[in-house]
């Protein structure tokens, strides 16, 4: 570029001031990006300023290096792509011309019972977008009632063990809301300015609602921070059972949408699509509640953590500390493995966790035990 | 590129030369930014007419189906829509006891290409005035106001506010970050020529050093950013607190917020109770921004059925709140206070602010309306007003009757 287009490019008026925030998109969002992309729209309208608005409003967080970031719908990942090609790669590690693997095969899993006097629960989720309607951010009142309509006729039709019901947020009773509440299967409203200011609670409770089935151990999320969140949980440690259960449904539900006429948001460099970049690639987050009160308390786990692939977070959420030793421990990545991957790499680590927790319960050391650094 | 940038850096003295109003112009980008979504399958206005049966604010006793159904696909001049202008009175059903107005306007054109919605919202919160058909009166002349020195025995402070917004940007809740820093702009170099007692300074909120914030923050002159969510959901606090500031006069009784819920608010204040010198440097340093703005080829947002043009419409007219921090322990107590604040067209809140209730008989009493009274027969109200409570006050002390006193 020319000294004077560079100088020029630096003055434009609308550029965000980022001199003191801390999240992945101030760290790529450069002047000369910004003017290239301020004036470009996706074919629904969504613009660069309404991508960045939570990262502008939000400099950084304490506990997590928040993206700073969100798809208004599934071009926007294209249009924007001097910006999000780059917060992708920084954040998750993936070369923009990598393909993405789908493996929803729960038989290739090996291992997956953990023990129970440690590991309190297990847990998969995660998200999908019905192609062609705008996501959580952006979505009209009656683009988002179309994805409820569409999510509800498709779950009414699962039957067997993921046979269940829907309850929507607006017409839930009392005592339906309290039962849910005690299942701790309820969303509320989201608080948090990083979603707020994304604009994804607009019109709340509108077209939100919550689907499980008959024996909740499967259950669906629709319109909260992405078009739907399927969710498989029990309590205990048979992480075997959970992603066995987690990929059927899965599948199941997007057969009987095809059925339907719709289909997910994906292509074969991003995997699915959804809101925030970090949930790319798979979307999955699998995890356990265990109890780790020696380990976590070494000056290694961290460290140990990071080597496993794995993420803490206190049991109350993912901007929340552990207060007794019980954490929940799930795979840090989403982009550039499969789902067996993922959940292969959660059931190995924490299996060697737990053995390290054994090992320093009855004094022993753990320094064999250690994984190299990756 | 350099075309359009060399283009960008023509027009703003295109704008000065021609006036005020082309001076929007110059946000092209800005209002191709701010339309509406388009989607691939069409959806008649009832799939996104809102689910408004659990709400209670005054933008739901009027938006009906077939309001919505007309209004939907409408676009201001510069991009704004409805749905923009309603969003914060869908997020915020309302209040049980506080009748909220639950929308905004997301420029000036929003009242008039809006009316359908926005005219009887204005005619229920502002007692039946109809901006069809009725003038709003403005006079800014202190000369006019007869007393005005409240006893200080029981006035313990008096103040003035009102707001102001350019003409030809848009709104807190809509308006770009460009947009908000040309408001910084006009409105700090504006206030740069002001004069004698009114002379201050500027403390932007994002350069400001801590001793400065420490100080302002005493002053009780720092104002934060906004949390309540009536004002989130409307998109006033987007890029906070980029282009917000704060300026005072040395003296620190005249005070302008800038780019809070408004493009400014003006604050004429001291303790005691002069409300007469409070009104006279109130207006003055009014008149001599506007004048200092026209210089520039600004104008403030302003017409005759509606008045001064503000973001809420509970502030359009002349956006006046002028009251006092007074104490009446006993009045407060009588059977016959809220009939007699009414019947003066005065509102009683603590001294917290709109929703607090008064602590040890000191209340913040303040003129009721805004459109259709001028500012000068509002602040005679106020002051009148006050001055019969304080009379009353006064004979209840001494246990005689206030019969006689109470307004019909």
């Amino acid at each position: 570029m020319m000294p004077s287009d560079e100088k020029a490019v630096a003055e434009d008026t609308n550029m965000p001031d980022l001199s003191k925030h801390n999240n992945w998109m101030s760290k790529c969002l450069t002047p000369a990006i910004y003017s290239k992309l301020k004036d470009r729209k996706t074919p629904s309208g969504y613009t660069l300023d309404k991508c960045i608005q939570t990262g502008v409003d939000n400099p950084g967080h304490p506990f997590i290096m928040t993206v700073g970031l969100v798809a208004g719908d599934e071009e926007s990942y294209s249009t924007f792509s001097e910006l999000f090609d780059p917060v992708i790669s920084r954040h998750n590690g993936y070369a923009p011309d990598a393909k993405h693997n789908t493996d929803l095969d729960a038989s290739k899993l090996r291992g997956g019972n953990f023990d129970e006097n440690f590991v309190l629960s297990s847990r998969v989720r995660t998200g999908r977008s019905l192609r062609g309607l705008a996501l959580p951010p952006w979505c009209t009142r009656g683009e988002r009632r179309t994805v409820e309509k569409l999510a509800v006729e498709a779950l009414s039709k699962l039957g067997d063990e993921l046979k269940g019901k829907y309850y929507p947020l607006s017409k839930m009773t009392e005592a339906e809301q309290d039962q849910l509440i005690q299942d701790h299967f309820l969303f509320d409203k989201p608080v948090s300015p990083l979603l707020t200011s994304a604009g994804m609670a607009r019109d709340w409770p509108d077209a939100r609602g919550i689907w499980h089935n008959d024996a909740k151990n499967f259950l669906v999320w629709v319109n909260e921070e992405d078009h739907l969140r399927l969710i498989s949980m029990e309590t205990g440690g048979n992480m075997k059972a959970v992603f066995e259960r987690f990929c059927k449904g899965v599948q199941e539900v997007e057969t009987i949408l095809k059925q339907q006429g719709c289909s997910y948001m994906w292509n074969e460099h991003l995997g699915y699509i959804l809101t925030c970049p970090s949930n790319l690639g798979t979307g999955l987050r699998g995890g356990v509640h265990v109890k780790l009160p020696l380990l976590s308390n070494d000056k290694r786990f961290n460290s140990i953590l990071e080597s496993l692939r794995l993420q803490k977070r206190g049991t109350g959420g993912v901007d929340t500390a552990s207060s007794d030793g019980t954490f929940d421990i799930s795979n840090l990545d989403r982009l550039g493995s499969s789902e067996v991957e993922q959940v292969q790499c959660v059931v190995d680590g924490v299996e060697l966790l737990v053995q390290m927790e054994k090992k320093l319960m009855a004094n022993e050391e753990i320094d064999s035990l250690i994984p190299p650094a990756k | 590129m350099p075309l359009n940038l060399s283009l960008m850096k023509i027009l703003p003295a295109a704008a000065v030369a021609v006036g005020g109003a082309s001076a929007y112009m110059k946000f092209g980008p800005d209002v191709e930014a701010r339309l509406p979504p388009t989607r691939k399958l069409p959806y008649p206005p009832s799939a996104d007419f809102p689910d408004l049966t659990h709400h209670h604010n005054v933008m739901k006793n009027h938006l009906t189906p077939a309001v919505y159904a007309k209004l939907r696909d409408r676009v201001t001049p510069n991009g704004i829509t409805l749905d923009q202008c309603i969003q914060t009175g869908v997020d915020n059903p309302g209040h049980p006891f506080i009748k909220i107005v639950g929308l905004v306007a997301g420029d000036e054109e929003s009242y008039e290409t809006f009316k359908e919605l926005f005219y009887p919202v204005i005619k229920e919160r502002h007692n039946g005035y109809d901006p069809e058909t009725q003038i709003h009166p403005i006079d800014l002349d202190p000369s006019k106001i007869k007393g005005g020195h409240l006893d200080e025995k029981y006035v313990l402070s008096s103040r003035v506010r009102t707001g102001r917004a350019i003409r030809g940007i848009p709104h807190p809740p809509m308006c770009s970050r460009a947009e908000r820093r040309e408001v910084e702009r006009v409105v700090t170099e504006a206030l740069q020529g002001l004069p004698s007692d009114l002379a201050g300074k500027y403390f932007s909120l994002k350069n400001m050093t801590d001793k400065e914030q420490d100080q302002l923050i005493e002053d009780h002159f720092l104002f934060d950013k906004p949390v309540s969510p009536l004002l989130t959901s409307s998109g006033m606090a987007r890029d906070w607190p980029d282009g917000r500031g704060i300026f005072h006069n040395d003296k620190k009784n005249f005070l302008v917020w800038i780019n809070e819920e408004d493009h400014s608010r003006i604050i004429s204040m001291e303790k005691g109770g002069n409300m007469k010198s409070v009104f006279e440097r109130f207006c003055r340093g009014i008149n001599d921004v506007e004048k200092l703005i026209e210089q520039k080829g600004w104008e403030f947002q302003k017409s005759d059925n509606l008045g001064y043009i503000l973001t809420c419409p509970s502030n359009i007219g002349n956006g006046l709140r002028c009251g006092v921090h007074v104490k009446l322990p006993k009045l407060s107590q009588d059977s016959r206070f809220n009939d007699i604040l009414e019947k003066l067209r005065l509102q009683k809140r603590g001294t917290g602010g709109v929703d607090t209730a008064a602590v040890g008989g000191t209340f913040d009493i303040s003129n009721l309306d805004r459109l259709g009274k001028s500012e000068v027969e509002l602040v005679q109200q106020v002051i009148d007003g006050v001055s019969l409570m304080v009379d009353m006050e006064k004979k209840l002390e001494k246990k005689q009757s206030i019969q006689h006193l109470i307004p019909k």
